[in-house]
């Protein structure tokens, strides 16, 4: 074994430019691939990250229905206090819940006392917010960012609002809201801070607390729109999606069907597709590697078989059997895609390394992305398996011709 | 009984629709420790002859018996390991490994072919390069050889062995005068010393005259055979 290898080196360093020149092709292959999946994995968790963090939290529930119309922001699909206690005690039961905030959700007339302009609120209960989404206080870029979210007869309004309506950090103003029975009602707020918008649904929403919502809505009863939920970890997502429907539907209407329904992240996210594109990306660029470290190991080797056939004769007449031939030259495709594989790995780790001393800072959306490329050992070992799978692939049919050859031909070629 | 049987053997090579007789059928024996010439003409069948004794090819009819066994018929992986444990092959053009060290070169048989231990190997190539005066050259490669060293260091691969019989098809041609003369001294000086048979093909008469026994081939058909068998 150990002696197949170190012919199959030996034969490789023999053609010294011609082995660099594939290594080096396979080596940027390998680079291409690792360095995107790194820094589109940075892109994808750090979007992610400040979607879940900031507002949408890692899913919601609902009463079914209502993200349909989640634009309208409707007042008659509400989770009534019995539906409310059930989801919260299904959320209880489950250990991989970090936290959950109920929210009252509603349009509202905004008025600074001289101009009007509509605003989506947010009723919420400032600690059970600040647990599920807990970067929703880093933007707040004016006003108090340490003490609650939000106090009652305070307000959190986007920037947006804030600078068509020259409105301030202190400032008295008014939110008018037509409740479900279509009386109208008013109250003034103390704005306390202006908070930055983010990219997605929900990015430039204003913040009450809850029990103003209600009291706006005039609601007798502690109805709730939306239920966020955080995960404590992203990946038992799926497990707990699973479970918790489950138990979700054991939650019925009038009808008989279930009264809820429960919506990932993902679904609620635009930006959910743009993950499914880099993935895809992702899944181009793999193909592109296997066609390139196939069609250069293959090359190689089955110029390295036509070379050597006077040898290769030589070797067969000697005694060697058609299957050590074949190992030769698989050993010499392996080492090949091996070594190429293995200096894209290491030049990787070390762009990665540079790229997080030396961030890249880049603008997408309303976010200032700032790239933290990670190699994920998994998808390191993957990419290097592949590579040394692929290479014994494309080394599979030179090899074999190596093996077959007949030893007088083969003595005899010039 | 003799280490080389030819029982009427024939070789024809299919050219397009023709067949070309290249062996007309020839029965000759060969004992151990021989040391044989195949001479003759160009053409006259000297290097088929010795692809049929050296398993690399299958006779079209007859029987060809090597150390007892009817090698006529022997499968191609069977035949491999026939020539790996029976034979030793000496080249014209030497065929060396190019990346292989003289010592490397002469390991080759016993570490890719038989599978031998490293204690094993090292003792006995290195008796073998000692044998061949090549100890000093031990670690140079191919390319950093003379003719006739390279040589040396082939009859020394084809040996490490210990086969029964050694097949050289023209080993010389490829050397001037002296060398050659110097390796076909080698080739006997080895059989005295191991009792292996050598076989060797040549044109040259004076290289046919160190041979104990010739076989002259014209056309296919063994014309005529000198020394003792
Ligand atoms: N592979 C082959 N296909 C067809 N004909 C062949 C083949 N090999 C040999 N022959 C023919 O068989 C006959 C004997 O050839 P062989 O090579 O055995 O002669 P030789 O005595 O070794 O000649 P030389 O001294 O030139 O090496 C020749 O007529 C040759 O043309
Ligand atoms: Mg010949």
């Amino acid at each position: 074994m150990t002696s197949t290898l170190k012919l199959a080196w030996r034969n490789l360093t023999r053609y010294r430019r011609r082995t660099l020149l594939t290594a080096l092709l396979i080596m940027l292959g390998v680079m291409a691939l690792l360095l995107f999946v790194a820094a589109a994995g940075s892109f994808k968790q750090t979007m992610i990250g400040s979607i879940t963090d900031s507002m949408l939290g890692h899913l919601q529930i609902h009463r079914r229905g209502y993200t349909a119309s989640i634009d309208n922001l409707p007042l008659n699909l509400n989770l009534q206090p019995n539906a409310v206690g059930k989801i919260e005690s299904a959320l209880k039961a489950e250990p991989e819940i970090a936290a959950y905030s109920l929210r009252v959700k509603l349009g509202a007339m905004f008025s600074n006392f001289t101009e009007n302009t509509s605003v989506r609120l947010n009723g919420i209960d400032p600690a059970a917010e600040d647990a599920t989404v807990p970067a929703l206080r880093q933007r707040i870029n004016d006003g108090d960012r340490t003490g609650p979210l939000v106090a009652p007869g305070k307000v959190l309004i986007p920037t947006l609002i804030a600078r068509g309506m020259k409105v301030k950090v202190g400032d008295a103003v008014v939110l008018v809201v037509t409740n479900a029975s279509g009386s109208v009602n008013g109250k003034n707020f103390v704005v306390s801070g202006i908070l930055d918008g983010v990219t997605g649904p929900g990015g430039r929403d204003g913040y009450i607390h809850i029990d103003d919502a209600r009291d706006l809505l005039r609601m007798d009863k502690p109805e709730v729109m939306e239920v966020a939920v955080r995960l404590k970890s992203l990946k038992s997502l799926a497990a707990v999606q699973q479970r918790l429907n489950a138990k979700l539907d054991e939650i019925q209407n009038k009808e008989g069907k279930p009264a809820t329904e429960l919506h990932l992240w993902s679904d609620l996210s635009p930006f959910a597709n743009i993950v499914r594109m880099i993935d895809m990306m992702t899944l181009f660029i793999r193909i592109m590697l296997v066609a390139i470290v196939l069609v250069s190991v293959m090359n190689v080797m089955l110029m390295a078989v036509y070379e050597r056939i006077r040898e290769i004769g030589t070797l067969a007449a000697i005694g060697t059997q058609p299957g050590k031939l074949m190992a030769i030259f698989l050993a010499e495709g392996l080492l090949l895609g091996l070594a190429g594989a293995a200096a894209g790995i290491a030049l990787s780790y070390a762009l990665v390394g540079y790229l997080n001393l030396n961030p890249v800072v880049f603008a997408f959306g309303r976010e200032q992305i700032t790239l933290r490329p990670v190699l994920e050992l998994a998808e390191v070992a993957g990419v290097l398996g592949l590579a040394v799978l692929v290479s014994a692939l494309a080394s599979l049919q030179p090899a074999w011709r190596a093996a077959r050859m007949d030893p007088i031909q083969a003595l005899r070629h010039v | 009984m003799a280490l080389i049987q030819a029982d009427n053997i024939t070789k024809s090579y299919r050219v397009g629709d023709m067949n070309v007789p290249a062996l007309k059928g020839l029965s000759f024996e060969i004992g151990e420790g021989a040391f044989a010439a195949f001479v003759g003409p160009s053409g006259s069948g000297k290097t088929t002859l010795l692809n049929l004794l050296g398993c690399l090819d299958h006779p079209s009819s007859g029987t060809l018996k090597v150390n007892g066994t009817d090698i006529s018929t022997l499968s191609r992986s069977a035949a491999a390991t026939f020539r790996g444990e029976n034979l030793g092959f000496i080249f014209q053009d030497f065929n060396l490994v190019p990346v292989l060290s003289a010592y490397e070169n002469i390991e080759y048989p016993l570490l890719m072919v038989r599978g031998w231990s490293p204690e094993k190997r090292r003792e006995r190539v290195e008796r073998m390069i000692a044998a061949v005066g090549m100890t000093e050259h031990a670690h140079k490669r191919p390319d950093q050889l003379s003719g006739g060293q390279k040589q040396r260091v082939a009859v020394a691969r084809a040996l490490v062995g210990e086969p029964k019989l050694v097949l050289a098809d023209e080993p010389t041609a490829n050397l001037d005068h002296d060398t050659a003369y110097r390796i076909l001294e080698l080739m006997k000086s080895m059989r005295d010393s191991f009792g292996t048979s050598f076989i060797f093909s040549t044109h040259d008469p004076k290289i046919m005259g160190e041979a104990e026994l010739t076989f002259t081939l014209e056309d296919g058909r063994l014309v005529q055979q000198g020394g003792e068998a």
